[in-house]
């Protein structure tokens, strides 16, 4: 046995290794088999074309499983009453991913599923994405499951249909960015609010080429819903994935999971689970320090989540950067001028960054006995349809309606807006999703990027606030 | 696929930097169930005014950029959604190639996929073409150069087998398909 064989290796290289079915050559990339391949109504139907039109099946439907979530409507009428659903052309992708399905032997968690939800939310719901897996679908935010250990991340619809054909996909070994991060959060400071502050650090295309594995004392103090928050954004960074090596936190969220294994299945997969984290001595291609204790609640100013603030600060003044001048002639905002008490007018809890239970009983307690500020209009939809019963059986519904919130079905709903769950043009959104961009919630919509308590805060005030003013 | 080998266009540029794939295609036109027709909404939120009236200002619309092929933008184009609507969209609209000191990977492999060149060129001829929107330039793809209207030629980055797949007008399924007993393989020792 060679040394190189017991070199000191990454998470990451672990998973990769496992995964080759032929390595990479100086002339062609590896092709690395998928141990589960989600997909969605919107990024499949031109991939089921391809196979249509070559006459090829899906060669695991065993390892696929497909939800909708990005077109769905989220009001209950249209999902559950019958009512027509507004958007004509969602509607029809909807119907295709059934025909899909159907054709093809997948199993999809449909439209009136209580099973359905946002697909980054029911993976890990449904204790699917574990620990040392490959996972990919085509969304960019499939790097949410990394935070179990899994190698996961989004890939284009032609890719889609590789996996689809192949269960493999072409690959080229990304690079490893190791992000470690000391001490613990301060009370008040979420998971959120750590990974726009590492956005921020390392801007929107420092991931560029890498994997992240997120390491260190305030990493390992995460819930598994923070380390999804926290992997979901990754990719608004550039990086192909993040990573997050599996513990007991992870091993406890998972046993409670339907489709995980149990009796002597699960306390094996568990020790090979344990062995997956990078050993002692393994090298990254680069590493970032950040000092967890030092940051405070974040929010975006500008119109891509690299342009993020601590609260308390005020927007950088960079008047002359074309960059820059741009974003704060969309946004209609100040350079120099404080964040805190700009206007808000619509405020958004939900989305595959922050739409998990606890993500719900985060902006609850903030919300608890308040209403919201005359004129701003408070949308709460709930990551999966099993985030919502959760919610409803915690009568965390009641707080929001009581509040004057908008209590709908799951979805992406207004992250993107797909489904006409739109902001209006020129409003400000404070919104607990992950992208800022112009005209990402909408035409003319202008998005500020927090966490579900500064976003339960500013809807309460009708301004940009700080939550630990509210917290009691 | 038709082959890519050669050719010669003018430059449109968008300097902006981080163009994300929700700029290049909104999110409202992805309810699409084919990849064809996109080019009428690239750019939408840019292109066109509140009334559907092209906006004159925003430079697709202007005559000097009419037939020219390759679009130069500022660093990191591409970031954000992995949507292969971005590509299909710019092809559909006619670009063969994206121009940026730095591509967004997941906008890169769909690019390729697509027959749209990503080339990733150094600041200095960034800067020049930046500084010079509809200069002519050759783009070799068999020998991976790109040349100005000065004479200079530069080598821009592209892994071989893309680069095989694109010349010849194949696509990577067939290749992953000829993998199949590799994969048969791999699942039985999967399955152990």
């Amino acid at each position: 046995m060679s040394a190189a064989v017991n070199a000191p290796r990454t998470m990451f290289e672990k998973v990769w290794t496992a995964h080759e079915v032929v390595p990479e050559t100086a002339d062609t990339p590896a092709v690395i088999f998928v141990d589960l391949h989600l997909t969605h109504e919107v990024t499949s139907p031109q991939a089921f074309s391809t196979l249509r039109e070559r006459g090829i099946k899906v060669r695991r439907p065993d390892l696929t499983l497909a939800t909708m979530d990005h077109a769905t409507p989220t009001r209950t009428e249209q999902v559950f009453g019958g009512a027509p659903i507004t958007i004509d052309s969602a509607a029809k992708q909807i119907r295709q991913l059934e025909q899909n399905c159907a054709e093809f032997g997948i199993e999809l968690l449909g439209l009136q599923n209580e099973l359905r939800g946002i697909v980054h939310i029911i993976g890990p719901e449904l204790g699917v994405t574990q620990p040392g897996k490959t996972i990919v679908c085509g969304d960019s935010h499939t790097s949410t499951h990394g935070a179990f250990g899994a190698l996961a991340f989004g890939i284009g619809s032609t890719e889609v249909g590789h996996v689809f054909a192949s269960q493999c996909l072409l690959q080229n070994k990304p690079k490893t960015l190791a992000i470690e991060v000391k001490n613990r959060l301060a009370p008040g400071v979420t998971a959120k609010d750590l990974i726009l502050a590492i956005i921020g650090k390392i801007g929107v295309s420092g991931g560029t080429g890498h994997v992240i594995e997120y390491r260190g004392e305030a990493i390992r103090a995460l819930s598994m819903e923070e380390r999804m928050t926290v992997c979901n954004m990754t990719i608004e960074a550039g990086a192909r994935a993040g990573m997050i090596a599996p513990d007991d936190t992870t091993f406890a969220y998972l046993a409670k999971t339907p489709r995980a294994q149990k009796g002597k299945s699960w306390d094996e997969a568990v020790a090979r689970w344990r062995a997956l984290a990078t050993d002692e001595g393994a090298t990254f291609d680069r590493t970032v320090e950040i000092d967890a204790s030092t940051l405070e609640p974040m929010i975006t100013y500008g119109t891509n989540p690299g342009m993020v603030v601590p609260i308390s600060g005020r927007i950088p003044d960079r008047a002359g950067d074309p960059v820059f001048d741009a974003a704060m002639k969309y946004m209609g905002l100040t350079a120099g001028a404080p964040i805190q008490d700009a206007p808000v007018n619509v405020v958004f809890v939900g989305s595959c960054t922050n739409g998990r239970i606890s993500d719900l009983r985060a902006a609850a307690s903030v919300l608890k006995g308040h209403k919201v500020a005359k004129g701003v209009h408070l949308l709460v939809v709930p990551g999966s349809q099993a985030v919502k019963r959760e919610a409803e059986a915690e009568r965390l519904d009641r707080i929001f309606i009581d509040a004057g919130a908008d209590w709908r079905e799951s979805g992406c709903s207004m992250c993107l807006g797909m489904n006409g769950d739109t902001v209006p043009k020129g409003e400000y959104s404070v919104s607990t999703s992950n992208r800022n961009f112009e005209g990402r919630q909408g035409v003319g919509a202008r998005t500020l990027l927090a966490s579900p308590e500064t976003a339960a805060a500013s809807a309460i005030r009708g301004r940009v606030t700080d939550p630990r003013s509210l917290l009691r | 696929m038709e082959p890519i080998k050669k050719f010669r266009t003018k430059t449109v540029v968008m300097p902006s930097t981080n163009i994300d794939t929700d700029q290049i295609i909104p999110g409202r036109f992805l309810t699409t169930t084919t990849k064809l027709g996109l080019g009428r909404e690239l750019f939408a939120d840019w292109r066109y005014r509140p009334d559907g009236t092209p906006n004159p200002d925003f430079i697709l619309n202007k005559p000097e950029a009419q037939g020219c092929r390759v679009l130069v933008a500022g660093r990191n184009v591409g970031c954000g959604s992995s949507r292969e609507h971005a590509p299909w969209a710019l092809l559909d609209f006619g670009f063969l190639a994206v121009i940026s000191t730095e591509i967004a990977d997941i906008f890169r492999n769909n690019s390729l996929k697509n027959g749209l060149l990503p080339i990733v060129v150094d600041e200095t001829t960034h800067v020049w073409l930046l500084a010079n929107p509809g200069a002519e330039i050759e783009i070799d793809l068999e020998n991976a150069t790109l040349t100005l209207p000065t004479g200079v030629s530069v080598k821009f980055p592209i892994a071989p087998f893309p680069k095989y797949c694109l010349v010849n007008g194949v696509d990577e399924l067939g290749f992953l398909l000829s993998k199949d007993a590799e994969i048969s393989a791999y699942e039985r020792r999967a399955a152990g």
